[in-house]
């Protein structure tokens, strides 16, 4: 009963919804980016490696600057450099893309560890050093439900959304949005009508590399403020869940990004719930619901969605 | 160049390589790379000490790069060897500290086996995933490595819980230590070193020499054609990442019974992810892997003495990263070589 | 006349073989000119050529008289080249005005004009009479319908010649006709056709003139009116060729196979096989005949344990296996030659030897409990190497560095010597040069005469002729009817594959 009237309390909480979407929001730009690159063949677990990257460029480059716009920027910047490492190697070198990915994730977690002493003075993690303000719409502020829940968010949370919708008509209503999809799904046609399968496929993974920075930066500069090593703690695999769960299009990620979003809220939420005193000890056992949420969704649903037929596919001409 | 030797060349100069750019980075710092390298060297291979420490970090590893090896023969990315070396770690725990009535001859082998069971167990969910969904296992390894990691810190503060200050498990039953090879000042080189090495035996036995390797190893080529040859693939996709994860959960439970003779809740550390690198520079050949591992546990053993100097360990992660990075891409390292032939001929 | 094509000593070299060796061609505006040669006789990488998808080694190619140097496809379709793959070059996930319009597509501004490029579609379908619905999505449409995707693509991008790889390999009879009228009214509209077949008869009704090609070399250039199919053949193979088999009349006795109202789903789960039945009888070869596409393939992976069927009931020698597993229906004595000899037939990282037991390595001589007998695996390899001729004879070679042929004499060496009762041959000389296909068909028979049933499934109509004792053709997952191949016309049997019953068929 106290368990139920809990769960009843935080869904009654305006603050849930603000929650839910801030965790939403670092999934939404990562399975953004899985679908720019699988939607031209080219499979990128990197993703959670260039998160990483993100969180940390922009909380240095914040750091130096003291305009964490402009920790964004570089984070956008060092996002494609890892993402054109990437494509280089699966996509010039036609190698295999999985272990490439790998790679750049131990990469991220090497060079953030390592530059943290010489940046920072200290390891593990750095201390507050500026965050993007958050944007109040006056609008919704006379509405106390509203305003506690959308009312003042981080206007990188307006951007993922616009991210969407960009993505979206990129993919579906322009023509380079075709030559994408004809490229992941069979690149020798594309080819033999003179579509550059190649350079189709770097726009792919360098757009996954800016979404993926950008759901890095979100992480640090526009929730927190400061950077923890390892801090993405998985959430690139769980967007490429979201983007498999989301059927390879970005409205459907988004839709299961917000699920995904929901789980990691709800599980913070209810183990600092009040009404059921939860022992510091056993919060870790919270912290495995978004996971397990995770696994049984692709459990559930692979096979029922469908991936690009020549994803992951090196194309030799 | 024959295929068995491009199996040496590849990782070797993607090592080199490695190093190089490391350098590279070390110099950006503001670090002399070669008193960087040299501490690392001394780190490693300095004293007796050093290397006994080098023999310990590499038994695990050993193992993970097993495990990995296995999972990329049959066909599979196991990117899980860190949760199931948790699960293994923690399962053989919780068996070994309430044995202390069984005699070492038992006691030892059974805590072993309970370890692989638990790896076993726990990289079959993934396995068994695939097999029945589809479902890919990097992603779902990566999903229970994180539900392993969450569980264990769990687990090792409330029902195993001892003491104050980090959480810890009791200490585990003297029966099921493994003894001590030599004792190097305070530090004892364990057996687990044979029994790694023992499973690498196994492995290459397996997977040359047996129907189940054929198996295996025709399933990791070609899926099509193995379910045509009779063979079960759902069947041997779990098996494979059964025997991958059962490698993986000795690794944790040998650390246990070896070195720390009690869970630590996270104690992996990255040794499954070190795996990857392993299996990648022994070119998923057991023997390879044995020679991988104890490259890799030089340089981890090492990059302490390389932190005192001023260089963070963490460019160890770097290190590996590139290893890996040109073993993925090898055509990279081949047209090094090709180009330069040509050079040579014109 | 005005020349469209001129090819001008073209050499093509491959690593270990010299696909093109001093080629010259000449295509006159307006003509249809056939290029006919074996398998492997460099026909398709000529035209790669011309198409701008390879690049010459040395020569030189002119269209309509001026030198051209092409880098790639898109440099060929400015010049008004268009090719219709033999493979088609379709996104199965378009529509079909998607895939003409790639490439050069239409555009209002940035944004991609879908309705621009259904009106574009619809203008040439019904100027060229190819009818089609520009909106339906590729993965749904017949053979026949993408290959009209494929002619329409082409004209879209303003070609004035074409190019058709082998375009007759997926076509019942009747649609080839269609193709054929199609063809004739392009060629009226002043196009230029350049068509590539290894079917004479086809070549002879369509043809204006005819290169030969044989072993990257011309062997001929021939008026249509002035030669015949023989005069061709020679030209082509280099000898004489024998267009039927020689075989003994089949003693056909036992049921071996008997098949009751099988119902398969396709990967798609749409039903692919609706309510089948038929008996392969002991010492006799049951062939099916059909376009591709019919459920030919879901059958065949149904018989042989790959698809679990969803209704009906399979018996072999008289025991129900419906649904047995691969394993199983091996140790009962069924064989299996895959249509697809790459994804299924071999594991191309194995040596020799290891394809070799493929499906019996668990078994006694080449296991000896759980452990590999290598000696005794790399003895008997030895042996069906040289009984079935495979070159070269080197049983440790991997599989991959085997050629086409070898590695199909391979799969056919260990699906015949494995002692079948049934054996399920699928395609079984796909890509085959003359020689491997004569061995080939040569073996099927004499293990025909040894008392095993053989059920083959095949997409040429010559082949099924020739081999069969019965023939049943399959249309839309239905077998339309079962004759007696030497009671039976070509017509006949096209008429079946184009969806006919055999009683309507009878009755025309």
């Amino acid at each position: 009963m106290r368990v139920l009237t809990a769960i009843w309390e935080i869904f009654t909480n305006p603050a849930f919804y603000k929650l839910t979407l801030t965790a939403a929001t670092p999934f939404i730009f990562a399975s953004l980016g899985g679908v720019y690159s699988e939607i031209t063949g080219v499979v990128n677990i990197a993703l959670e490696g260039i998160m990483l990257m993100g969180a940390f460029v922009s909380i240095v480059f914040t750091a130096i600057t003291g305009n964490p716009w402009i920790g964004v920027l570089f984070a956008i910047f060092v996002g494609l450099g890892m993402a054109w490492l990437h494509a280089w190697a699966s996509i010039k070198w036609r190698g295999n893309q999985i272990v490439s990915g790998t790679a750049l994730i131990l990469l991220a977690q090497g060079v953030t560890g390592f530059l943290m002493e010489p940046i920072f003075g200290r390891p593990g993690q750095t201390d507050i050093v500026g965050k993007i303000p958050e944007l109040r719409i006056p609008l919704l502020m006379k509405n106390r439900f509203l305003a506690q829940s959308i009312g003042e968010l981080s206007p990188m949370i307006y951007i993922a959304f616009g991210c969407v919708a960009l993505a979206w008509f990129i993919i579906y209503k322009t023509k380079l949005g075709l030559r994408m999809r004809a490229v992941g799904e069979n690149p020798e046609a594309a080819d033999t009508l003179g579509v550059n399968v190649y350079m189709i496929r770097y726009f792919g993974v360098l757009m996954s590399g800016i979404m993926a920075s950008l759901g890095g930066a979100f992480l640090s500069v526009g929730e927190v403020g400061n950077f923890r090593e390892l801090m993405t703690g998985g959430r690139g695999f769980i967007a490429l869940a979201a983007m498999i769960l989301g059927n390879w299009n970005p409205v459907g990620a988004m839709w299961a990004s917000l699920l995904f979003g929901f789980s990691e809220a709800f599980a913070n939420q209810l183990q600092s719930s009040p009404m059921l005193h939860v022992a510091s000890s056993t919060k870790p056992l919270f912290n495995m619901f978004p996971f397990i949420v995770t696994l049984i969704v692709i459990a559930g649903f692979i096979g029922k969605t469908r991936p690009p037929a020549a994803d992951g596919v090196p194309y030799e001409k | 160049m024959s295929s068995k030797l491009w199996a040496f060349v590849v990782p070797i100069v993607s090592v080199i390589i490695a190093l190089l750019i490391s350098s590279i980075v070390i110099v950006l710092i503001g670090q002399n790379p070669i008193v960087a390298y040299t501490a690392l060297f001394r780190g490693a291979f300095g004293s007796k000490l050093a290397i006994a420490s080098v023999v310990i970090k590499s038994t695990p590893l050993i193992l993970t790069g097993l495990a990995v090896g296995f999972g990329f023969r049959a066909g599979l990315f196991n990117i899980g060897a860190e949760g199931q070396m948790v699960m293994g770690a923690m399962i053989g725990t919780a068996f070994a500290i309430n044995v202390a009535w069984m005699p070492a001859v038992f006691a030892i082998p059974l805590t072993m086996v309970v370890g692989m069971i638990a790896g076993a167990g726990y990289a079959a969910i993934a396995g068994f995933l695939k097999a029945k969904t589809g479902a890919h296992e990097v992603v779902t390894t990566i999903m229970l490595n994180w539900i392993a990691e969450y569980l264990s810190s769990y687990v090792v503060t409330v029902p195993m819980g001892v003491g104050f200050g980090t959480p810890k498990s009791p200490e585990i039953a003297n029966s099921t230590k493994l003894p001590p090879l030599i004792t190097v000042q305070a530090t004892e080189l364990t057996s687990g070193i044979i029994v790694a090495i023992i499973a690498a035996i196994v492995i290459y036995i397996i997977l040359e020499k047996t129907t189940k390797g054929y198996e295996l190893k025709g399933t990791g080529f070609n899926p099509y054609a193995a379910e045509y040859g009779g063979i079960k693939i759902s069947q041997n996709i779990v098996l494979a990442m059964a025997i991958s994860g059962a490698l993986a959960g000795l690794a944790g439970t040998l650390e246990v019974m070896g070195v720390h003779h009690r869970f630590l809740g996270t104690l992996s550390g990255g040794k499954g992810f070190d795996g990857i690198s392993i299996a990648l520079i022994g070119q998923n050949h057991p023997i390879g892997i044995i020679f991988a591992a104890l490259l890799m546990g030089s340089l981890r053993t090492g990059s302490n003495e390389m932190q005192f100097a001023g260089v963070p360990k963490h460019i160890i992660l770097i290190v590996q990263a590139i290893i890996i990075f040109l073993v993925a891409a090898d055509r990279i390292v081949r047209t090094m070589f090709i180009r330069k032939k040509k050079v040579k001929v014109s | 006349m005005e020349k469209a094509v001129e090819l001008i000593q073209i050499v093509k070299r491959f690593p270990g073989v010299l696909a093109n060796d001093h080629v010259d061609l000449t295509v006159f505006k307006g003509e249809i000119h056939s290029i006919v040669g074996e398998n492997g006789a460099g026909k398709t990488t000529l035209m790669n050529q011309l198409y701008g998808l390879l690049r010459p080694d040395s020569g030189e190619i002119r269209i309509f008289g001026q030198k051209v140097n092409f880098k790639g496809p898109r440099d060929a379709i400015a010049k008004g080249i268009g090719m219709v793959h033999q493979h088609f070059m379709l996104v199965n996930t378009l529509t079909v005005a998607e895939n003409v319009v790639l490439g050069s597509e239409t555009t209002r501004g940035i944004i991609f004009d879908l309705k621009e490029a259904q009106r574009k579609v619809e203008k040439l379908s019904k100027s060229y009479g190819l009818q089609i619905d520009p909106t339906a999505k590729i993965e749904n449409l017949p053979v026949g319908m993408q290959q009209r995707v494929e002619i329409i693509k082409t004209l879209y991008r303003g070609a004035e010649i074409l190019i058709l790889d082998e375009p007759t390999a997926v076509l019942t009879p009747q649609e080839t006709q269609e193709l054929f009228s199609i063809l004739r009214k392009l060629k009226e509209s002043g196009k230029t056709i350049i068509f590539i077949s290894h079917k004479l008869n086809e070549v002879m009704d369509i043809s204006d003139r005819i290169t030969v090609m044989r072993q990257g070399k011309v062997t001929g250039v021939l008026n249509k009116n002035e030669t015949n199919v023989k005069e061709i053949a020679r030209l082509m193979v280099g000898r004489e060729i024998v267009f039927t088999v020689q075989k003994p009349q089949a003693k056909a006795s036992d049921v071996v196979l008997r098949v009751e109202n099988l119902w398969v789903k396709d990967y798609r789960k749409l039903d692919a096989v609706k309510g089948v039945s038929f008996e392969v009888k002991k010492g006799e070869i049951y062939g099916i005949a059909g376009v591709a596409g019919n459920g030919q393939s879901e059958l065949v992976e149904a018989l042989t344990g790959l698809r679990k069927p969803e209704k009906g009931k399979i018996f072999l020698l008289g025991e129900d296996v419906t649904g047995k597993p691969v394993k199983e229906l091996r140790e009962r004595g069924m064989t299996h030659i895959p249509e697809d000899r790459h994804k299924y037939g071999l594991i191309l990282q194995y040596p020799a030897y290891y394809n070799m037991i493929l499906g019996r390595h668990y078994v006694p001589p080449f296991a000896r409990g759980d452990f590999l007998d290598q000696k005794k695996i790399q003895e008997f390899t030895a042996q069906v190497f040289s009984q079935f001729d495979v070159r070269p004879n080197n049983i440790k070679m991997l599989g991959m560095n085997f050629s086409g042929g070898n590695q199909q004499k391979l799969v056919v060496a260990r699906e015949m010597s494995a002692k079948p009762k049934l054996i399920v041959v699928s395609q079984p000389t796909r890509g085959l040069d003359v020689g491997a296909t004569e061995f080939i068909h040569k073996a099927l028979i004499e293990l025909r005469d040894t008392g095993v049933a053989v059920l083959l499934i095949s997409m040429e109509l010559d082949e099924i002729m020739s081999l069969s004792d019965r023939i049943a053709v399959m249309y839309n997952g239905q077998i339309m009817g079962e004759v007696d191949p030497q009671q039976t016309t070509i017509e006949e049997i096209g008429l079946m594959m184009a969806g006919h019953k055999f009683e309507e068929v009878r009755r025309f």
